[in-house]
């Protein structure tokens, strides 16, 4: 079976392969419950209904470009690009902390704009460059955004903080000096449940060279406490 | 009696921390990112059914999947489930697709039963019993101090109030669960942890290994706050997974399954009276209460205070009281320790009746606070918050500010009390002068690597940098579980024991006076080729319990859509000895925006029809994210004399309360429930038309009347 080749500009699916949500939307209940069972099924299921061409169910080359470098791989049409980044490139960093675009610890860059690769199936990311928190460090030092980060503090177990670092390059990069109200929206899309966002605003504006606001002041009092 | 450094270098300071790199680039590797030669992938099939007798479970159509390598039981036999989520069977497969396709062929013959998930329902003597043989409701437990009786008539106004928790998940971003890799009759688990120890320990006895056969690595793990005490059921499952496939499994849980079956704060219904004198003295505090904590108090997962008892009256000296709390089962995941078990519920009851009081006696909240809280601490804390806060300028009677969106100010006060203790560490100092620091504690993301550093490089004239910390290793010397906020009470004692040790024997073999900073590279030479390690354990003097703290926080509220805004929350916490000023911060700041969570969003919802949790997901447990973020003012009172301890529990307790107290100052009216969520403000406002002001309490009121009180 041939690539699948990706429609040239923007971070959209090609018009040929059927995003998760457009998979589900497509398919009548009486299909949805063949996918229990057996996904060849759903693809003859679905050719029958939309008339596209399918792909899979098995595995399906796959090229993109990953941290720069281009790569080669096999995914199934069911595969998310996040699993396909853990388990067949071992890139770990972006976490799964909930298979279903809400928390943001898998964030990734889709030519250069941060996505949910829990949402994205592998396969639409053909030709695309994808970045991953493990392409910032390549250099051996810590970019700009993962220092200020360190600095602080704005972390403190850690696992959502390469989704939190990831948008915080994308915005830096496309708004070098944003200010608190758009470093809010741009992390709107991630939970921490250590709550270290007063942190992280304070690192993504310290980042940026911008002047830290009011959020998050601190005192220790020693021995000035009578 | 051993002391800390007068002049610390590093102590008090803030040391970023030591592990951050690696956090920031995606080199800490997670029991999530583990990922053994030849790692299957687990996933665990779970009830569909609230309550209901399992006749059979069918293995052989999973096992025919192809890539499956082991498909078992949770237990052998018939048998009954409790709750929506509670776990039937496990698979390991090649692939996760290989997997689900596996859970989804696995038959199971199941005849349902009635079930109850709500506590005022499962309260009622022909509400169906979540166990056949008991009722769902114990028989209670009562305390009492003083002549309660006698407290009420000698008050000169009484104070009625029923206040209510919800049920909050803990939900780490890192679910529960772990990699389990059985090699040569060895287990190896790589669990996502709070107590490395406790996870071994609970493995090789469900498994019959002896504990020198069994190894826990956690060095880094995605948050816990209470819930990750065991190895869990998921934990054996992935060990038993392993032995039954021959090789690795990683199974760490879904979002889904994280919701559902591994912990969560216990909800709670307050029936509470408070007489004072004319002046704010309080003189009688009375209290029924009921609290569930699932289908059973504790449970496979938890660990800690797993009942849904709290203290009353919590903080405040009232010479009379009598309290009653009983706890009802319902049809639903068990609870768990959960960050200051117990605390934010007591907080909540006795801080909502308090600020009552002080409106109707016509006393500043923060003075009828000072006047009945026997810490005098705490007293000054609220002083000093009070004018870092602008109290004095901000509090008005209730409801008064003008326009729709009305502002209010609120305040509560917050204990916390365990000792640390039980810990040994190693230092093993080579002869090139590297120092490597080793304890079978762990890093919650509180900072413990950092705070090892800290601690190591100021007691042998090092920097953090030079200090190498190997911890959550369970063949390292051991250490307690990371709860009850004594980690840092617990480990750094041991590190100042090894540290002076390692001083001592090296002044002893180099021959010089001063071994430490710059004399160090020169002592360790003198060690020839062998490096020098040594062990040490806790020792008393260095560490203490009994820590207090003040919350104040302003909030919004839009008297049209009911939705509040948290504007301002300052915070005055006795941190003893800080160690690193930099994690407290972010611990501190932790625990106020899971506290906003607690106020305003979060909330279990089951369902009575079919017995489900309606939110097992983020999209509809909402937790509270970067748009909250309110302007934080954290003051750490840093008191040498009070030695080190920890304050990630007890800067959560207050938050919720204070705004609760915060919403009520500003509408003129109380939300008595937790979260405080739109609908609620309304209702409480009376814009809600055909429903009553109080309007959950309908409901909860019939808890009150199944029992005598």
């Amino acid at each position: 079976m041939k690539p699948i080749e990706r429609s040239s500009g923007g971070a959209g699916a090609p018009a040929h392969v059927v995003s998760r949500r457009a998979f589900l939307r497509g398919l009548g209940t009486a299909a949805v419950t063949a996918a229990a069972t057996s996904t060849a099924a759903v693809a003859a299921e679905m050719e029958k209904a939309g008339g596209e061409a399918t792909v899979g169910p098995g595995e399906v080359p796959l090229e993109f470009v990953l941290n720069g470098k281009p790569v080669r791989t096999a995914a199934e049409p069911r595969e998310t690009l996040l699993d396909v980044l853990r388990a067949r490139f071992g890139l770990t960093g972006a976490k799964e902390g909930c298979d279903r675009g809400t928390c943001g610890a898998c964030t990734v860059l889709l030519d250069g704009k941060p996505i949910y690769a829990c949402m994205r199936l592998a396969l639409e990311v053909a030709g695309a460059s994808i970045e991953t928190i493990e392409g910032q460090s390549l250099a051996g030092g810590l970019s700009p955004v993962q220092a200020a980060f360190v600095k602080h503090d704005a972390l403190q177990c850690g696992f959502c903080t390469p989704g939190f670092v990831m948008t915080t390059t994308a915005l830096l990069r496309a708004n070098p000096t944003p200010t608190e109200a758009e470093v809010r929206r741009a992390c709107s899309g991630h939970l921490c449940r250590c709550g270290s966002q007063p942190h992280i605003i304070r690192a993504a504006l310290a980042a940026a060279g911008v002047a830290t606001t009011t959020t998050s002041t601190a005192d220790s009092l020693r021995h000035d406490h009578a | 009696m051993p002391e800390w450094p007068k002049d610390p270098k590093y102590i008090g300071k803030s040391t970023p921390r030591v592990d951050g790199a690696k956090k920031v680039s995606g080199a800490a590797k997670y029991a999530h990112d583990v990922q053994p030669e030849g790692c299957l992938y687990g996933v665990v099939l779970r009830s569909r059914w609230a309550a209901a007798k399992i006749t059979s479970i069918d293995l052989a159509p999973a096992l025919k999947v192809r890539g499956v390598k082991a498909a078992i039981l949770v237990r052998e036999g018939s048998r009954q489930v409790r709750y929506y989520g509670d776990e039937l069977a496990a698979v390991a497969a090649t692939s996760k697709r290989a997997a689900l396709d596996a859970l989804r062929a696995i038959k199971v013959v199941a005849e349902p039963q009635p079930h109850v998930v709500k506590e005022h329902l499962a309260a009622r003597p022909d509400a169906p019993r979540v166990f056949a043989e008991t009722p769902n409701t114990g028989a209670g437990r009562e305390r009492k101090q003083g002549d309660p009786d006698k407290g009420f008539a000698e008050a000169d106004v009484v104070v009625e109030g029923l206040y209510a928790t919800q049920v909050e998940i803990h939900q780490p971003m890192e679910t529960h669960g772990g990699v389990a890799s059985f090699k040569d009759g060895e287990l190896t688990a790589w669990h996502s942890t709070q107590g490395i120890s406790g996870v071994r320990d609970g493995l090789s006895g469900a498994l019959e290994l002896p504990q020198n056969k069994v190894r826990v690595l956690g060095e880094f793990m995605g948050g816990g706050f209470g819930s990750k005490f065991s190895a869990g059921v998921e934990g054996l499952l992935a060990a038993r997974l392993s032995q039954a496939a021959g090789a690795p499994v990683r199974l760490m849980l879904t979002r889904f399954d994280e919701s559902l079956a591994v912990g969560n704060r216990p909800s709670t219904f307050q029936k509470i009276r408070v007489g004072a004198r004319a002046d704010g003295t309080l003189t009688a505090f009375s209290m029924e209460s009921y609290g569930c904590a699932g289908y059973a108090a504790g449970g496979p997962s938890a660990g800690g205070s797993t009942n849904s008892g709290f203290p009353a009256p919590y903080i405040y000296r009232v010479p009379n009281f009598r309290t009653r709390h009983t706890e009802v089962s319902i049809h639903a995941g068990p609870a768990a320790a959960f960050r200051a078990p117990g605390c934010p519920p007591a907080s909540f009851g006795i801080e909502s009746i308090l600020d009552e009081l002080a409106v109707k006696l016509g006393i500043d909240p923060v003075e009828l606070r000072i006047k009945n809280d026997p810490m005098e601490l705490r007293q000054r804390q609220y002083r000093m918050a009070a004018e870092r806060f602008g109290w004095a300028a901000k509090y008005r009677k209730p409801g008064s500010s003008s326009g729709p969106v009305k502002t209010g100010v609120g305040c509560a006060g917050s204990a916390w009390r365990v000792p640390g203790g039980g810990t040994q560490a190693e230092i093993e100092v080579s002869p090139d002068g590297s120092v490597e620091i080793r304890c079978g504690t762990q890093d919650l993301g509180t900072g413990t690597h950092t705070v090892i550093a800290v601690v190591a490089a100021e007691l042998l004239g090092l920097t953090p940098a030079d200090i190498q910390v190997r911890i959550a290793d369970s063949r390292f010397p051991p250490s307690g579980a990371s709860g009850g906020s004594m980690t840092v009470t617990s480990v750094t004692p041991a590190v100042f024991d090894v540290c002076t040790k390692a001083i001592e024997e090296l002044m002893r073999t180099s021959g010089l006076a001063d071994v430490r900073g710059p004399q160090w590279r020169a002592a360790c030479r003198k060690l020839g080729v062998s490096p020098l390690v040594l062990q040490g354990r806790w020792i008393d003097g260095l560490s203490a319990a009994g820590t207090g703290g003040v919350q104040m926080a302003e909030v919004e509220v839009d008297t049209e859509t009911g939705f509040v805004r948290v504007k301002r929350v300052t915070c005055v916490q006795d941190a003893g000895l800080l160690v690193n000023e930099l994690t407290a911060r972010s611990q501190a700041n932790g625990g106020i925006m899971m506290g906003i969570g607690y106020a305003l969003y979060e909330n279990r919802v089951m369902d009575s029809t079919s017995g489900v949790m309606l939110n097992p997901n983020f999209e509809t447990y909402k937790l509270p994210g970067i748009a909250d973020v309110p302007e934080i003012d954290v003051a750490f009172m840093d008191l040498l004399e009070r030695r080190v301890m920890g304050i990630g529990e007890p800067v959560t307790i207050p938050t919720a309360s204070a705004i609760a107290n915060a919403v009520a100052n500003a509408i003129g009216a109380r939300v008595t429930s937790l979260p405080i969520t739109p609908d609620k403000v309304l209702a409480a406002l009376g814009k809600v038309p055909g429903a009553a002001r109080d309007n959950p309490h309908d409901a909860w009121m019939s808890l009150f009347a199944t029992q005598p009180a």
